[in-house]
């Protein structure tokens, strides 16, 4: 592919970075690997050989270099000249997927799995991927049906060598009425509540519910939403992201909710910022895109800064420190709020790790793709965790929830990994005598 | 010039993990931070474990008179990592041990891929401090500053990283490994080998291992802001404070242009319409001394109408130190290409020399921000421009030229600390002369008289323009 096909406005994108180097002291894969090529600055030179035709674009080698990359957006926050890396990222893998086609992909991801022994566990982790995108969902349908994961992970089970969670044989939405009332209700808000917490963590969806209805806010939990589309999205498979994204905005328009509450940061950044991108041209959804992105709350800045939540007075006792999600720092900008929240519970004793918003290694199908370089990530972040000595692992992302657990149990000394919705939960409990 | 039987000889000596010839690998040591200069594509990238590699990596390339581009983490700002004859570039990634920590002889001993931060993070337990601080520290190597001599925002009072080195080893061309200086607080034995090879830019020898000076932290600071009407004001504050005889760790100046474009950029609450803005932040050991210093700081504001801003927590410091921050990149949001100058002057022309950037800017219709180390000189004209824009790229060719120029005549030089490289190496002669061109090249050739380390950087050819071996 020479470089006539690549969108123009992704040269101007190429054409900001300085070359400065800043990515190399956030990102995570450069840390573990150590080679030009890890790192954004690395990358965007690779994107600008291949505008400028001197690399092809369906070089099995520019591929293998694209995908070892984990999107987390590190390299935006210390970038000084604002290049927007997630964009070119998303449009370069755009790009080979419209040449190519997924089938084309699916060969290329399996090429940079070199090592057959690993095919196994790739396979196990597909599953949980393709688990996450297909799993009972009711739109299975509307997902197309050339998507990686449903080649990578078809029919795999879940093996007992790595630690995840199992998906849970009732997911979140089975487990709770569409509308949640709350006595005395202030406001009405919509949970989306993504793949991880429907399927892997619904106890975790209960306790934000709970938290939620406990300070006055009904909460409506949407049947018929479906993915945030953020795993296919990084996979170069736009069309159905934005088929996604559609379907959720429908969905979310039926509501009749003031606020969309999220508690993980993929998916926020997702009503946020990746579907007003993917559906920048719809003209019937665009509007609604930018409509829902600012009125779209991480939970924690909707109990802190919105409503102002009740106060927890029941005793945790843990000595707990925090990980910042990626997508939940870096693109949806907050990182005050959960330690807010995490301070005022009473027992609690916070620690700070040394880079608490250090990338934990989860990211889509990383892990699979690119397992030494994942463990490495997962070994930093387990020593920092348990540098602290903090018993409990707190963040705001059931997918880091499910990177960390599997980083403290093979690296770590075992700590607990909890969402920081669920240690307020606790509390709330303990006050009220149920636990 | 490689080849895949050369690929396998230096992979017999660094191990096969470590030879890189994939292309999308190789298009990514093809360039440094530098615009605006010639980029190439490399042979080979090689990163060597320790010592005993690089000797075996420097003579397999004598034997086969293929060049050695040192890369630290391509950084630098002169073009000093480009392998300009395609080659060998030589990476240090590998080699970032930091060998030992001497906190009773206030040393450490690193390997040349230590990233400065790291080695900051690893003395602060002992409360010290290794002061040279690029805007890089956070990226840039040790092997690469000591490289480069680099300075950074301490400079005034801390000096500059060739105040740091007290020993190394190199491997020179003809592959022998020397070790000097050390841990000893005086040393004259032999010639000043640490001098030489400290700002040598990777032409005379490659750096495997240094030992720095590390200092006490200073316990107590106190960080304040002036902003002024003219220029003169802020020109005469600096040498006020200097007068009053306190050494600031930092006094910093932004012109008018580039408080815009930081106020635009960032709205950290500048006042439009001032002239120059300076942040000042006084340190020591004494809470007693810090708080004089700084009463006589604020003093010298006030006698030059400088409106002050003083920190009063460290939130505020933060708020204080944004602006300076952000100069780069609010100059680097305006477009595409952005050329980072350091010429320096006596610190007495701190005034004329900003109005002249200024000027300078005008002339040739250019958008030109000054910052930079008004302490010490070191100005950062800044030139933001398209580099698709032949037009304009040739009138920046001719501002820079100008830049130069005005400099050498306030008795000033070319570079402060980002070095000759291949960016200013033709301005070269008109600073140190023929007669200094010729003793660079007597150096070079006795230390490399293959032109094997880094060739075509920091030291002119003689006649023809060399090509590179
Ligand atoms: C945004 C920005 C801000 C900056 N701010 C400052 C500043 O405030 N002050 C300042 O002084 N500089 C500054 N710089 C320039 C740059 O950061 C420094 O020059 C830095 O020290 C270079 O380190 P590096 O590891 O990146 O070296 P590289 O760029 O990789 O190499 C620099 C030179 O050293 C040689 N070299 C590298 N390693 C070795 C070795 N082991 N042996 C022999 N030669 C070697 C290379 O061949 C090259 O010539 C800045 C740069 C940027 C992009
Ligand atoms: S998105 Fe993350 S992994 Fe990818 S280049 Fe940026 S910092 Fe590195
Ligand atoms: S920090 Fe930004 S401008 Fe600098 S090299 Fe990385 S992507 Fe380019």
């Amino acid at each position: 592919m020479k470089g006539g096909e690549l969108d123009p406005k992704l040269q101007a994108e190429l054409d900001k970075c300085l070359r400065c180097g800043m990515c190399m002291a956030v990102c995570p894969v450069y840390a573990a690997e150590k080679d030009e090529a890890a790192v954004a600055r690395g990358k965007i030179a690779i994107a600008a050989a291949v505008a400028s035709g001197d690399l092809a674009l369906d070089d099995r080698e520019v591929i293998d270099t694209l995908f070892n990359c984990l999107v987390c957006k590190s390299c935006m926050t210390a970038c000084p000249s604002g290049v927007r890396f997630d964009r070119i990222m998303l449009s370069l893998r755009a790009a080979i997927v419209e040449k190519n086609g997924l089938p084309w992909l699916k060969s290329a991801i399996f090429h940079i799995l070199k090592q057959p022994a690993r095919l196994d566990t790739a396979m196990k982790m597909g599953a949980r991927l393709q688990g996450l995108v297909f799993r009972d969902n009711p739109g299975y349908r509307a997902i197309s049906p050339r998507s990686p994961f449903a080649m990578l992970g078809r029919d795999a089970g879940f093996g007992a060598d790595r630690l995840f969670p199992a998906p849970s044989p009732r997911p979140l939405r089975d487990r709770v009425p569409e509308v949640v009332t709350a006595p005395r209700a202030k406001m009405r808000v919509a949970f989306f509540t993504g793949c991880s917490f429907q399927y892997f963590y619904p106890e975790t969806g209960l306790d934000l519910i709970q938290v939620l209805t406990e300070n006055q806010v009904e909460v409506v939990v949407p049947q018929g939403q479906q993915c945030c589309g953020t795993p296919v999205l990084v996979h170069g498979d736009a069309a159905t992201a934005r088929t996604l994204a559609r379907t959720n905005i429908d969905v979310m328009e039926r509501s009749n909710a003031r606020y969309i509450v999220t508690g993980c940061g993929s998916c926020g950044s997702a009503w946020q910022h990746e579907f007003r991108e993917v559906l920048r041209e719809d003209p019937a959804y665009a509007e609604k895109a930018a409509h829902w992105a600012a009125r779209t709350y991480d939970v924690s800045t909707l109990l802190t800064d919105v409503i102002g939540y009740r106060r927890p007075t029941g005793a945790v006792d843990a000595v707990v420190t925090y990980h910042d999600p990626c997508h939940l720092k870096k693109s949806m900008k907050v990182a005050r709020e959960p330690r807010d929240i995490l301070r005022t519970i009473p027992g609690v004793t916070f620690r700070e790790m040394s880079q608490p918003d250090a990338c934990c290694g989860s990211g889509g199908s990383y892990g699979l793709t690119h397992f030494d370089t994942s463990s490495d990530i997962a070994r930093r972040k387990a020593a920092d965790a348990a540098g602290t000595g903090a018993g409990t692992i707190a963040t705001g992302c059931p997918a880091c929830m499910m990177q960390l657990l599997d980083g403290t149990h093979r690296f770590g000394n075992g700590q607990t990994v909890r969402h920081y919705i669920s240690l307020l939960a606790d509390s709330y409990r303990r006050t009220a005598g149920i636990a | 010039m490689s080849d895949q039987a050369f690929a396998t000889q230096l992979e017999a000596i660094v191990g096969a993990g470590n030879v890189r010839t994939r292309k999308v690998d190789l298009v990514t040591y093809s360039y440094d931070a530098t615009a605006d200069v010639p980029r190439r594509i490399p042979d080979v990238v090689v990163r060597p474990a320790n010592t005993g590699e690089i000797q075996a990596i420097v003579n397999l390339a004598r034997a086969r008179g293929i060049a050695i581009y040192p890369r630290g983490a391509g950084t630098n700002l002169s073009g000093g990592a480009i392998p300009l004859a395609g080659g060998i570039v030589l990476s240090f990634q590998r080699m970032n041990r930091i060998l030992e920590v001497d906190a009773e002889n206030l040393t450490a001993t690193v390997q040349p891929g230590v990233v400065i931060e790291e080695l900051n993070n690893a003395v602060a337990p002992h409360g010290l401090i290794y002061p040279p601080d690029p805007g890089t520290v956070k990226t840039a190597t040790m092997g690469g500053s000591v490289a480069e001599n680099s300075g950074g925002l301490r400079g005034l009072k801390y000096g500059v990283t060739k105040h740091y080195v007290m020993g190394m080893e190199v491997v020179l061309a003809n592959g022998d490994k020397v070790r000097f200086g050390g841990k000893t607080v005086k040393n004259v034995t032999a010639y000043d080998f640490a001098s030489l090879f400290t700002g040598s830019e990777g032409t005379l020898g490659i750096i495997a291992e240094i030992t720095v000076k590390l200092i006490p932290a200073p316990k107590f600071r106190r960080t304040m802001m002036a902003t002024y009407a003219t220029i003169e004001d802020a020109g005469n504050t600096v040498a006020g404070i200097i007068r009053a005889q306190v050494i600031p760790a930092t006094l910093e100046i932004l012109d008018r242009k580039t408080i815009e474009t930081v106020e635009a950029y960032a709205h950290v609450g500048l006042p439009l319409g001032a002239e120059a803005l300076l942040l000042i932040e006084v340190d020591g050991m004494a809470e007693t001394v810090v708080e004089c210093e700084a009463d006589a700081v604020i003093r010298t504001v006030a006698e030059h109408h400088g409106e002050l801003r003083l920190a009063k927590s460290g939130a505020e410091r933060d708020q204080l130190w944004a602006a300076r921050r952000a100069a780069l990149p609010a100059l680097a949001s305006l477009n595409n290409t952005v050329i980072l100058e350091d010429a320096t002057v006596p610190r007495s022309h701190i005034t004329g020399m900003l109005l002249a950037c200024a000027e300078i800017g005008r002339k040739y219709d250019l958008v030109l921000g000054t910052f930079g180390h008004a302490g010490d000189g070191n100005l950062h004209p800044t030139i933001v421009a398209d580099r698709h824009n032949a037009e304009e790229m040739a009138r920046v060719h001719r501002a820079v030229e100008e830049i130069f120029q005005t400099a050498l005549q306030f008795g000033g030089t070319l570079s402060g600390e980002h070095g000759i490289g291949i960016a200013k190496m033709r301005f070269l002669g008109g600073e140190i002369g023929e007669s200094g061109l010729n003793l660079m090249r007597s150096i070079k050739d006795a230390l490399d008289p293959w032109h094997l380390l880094n060739p075509g950087k920091l030291v002119p050819a003689r006649e023809a323009p060399h090509e590179g071996r």
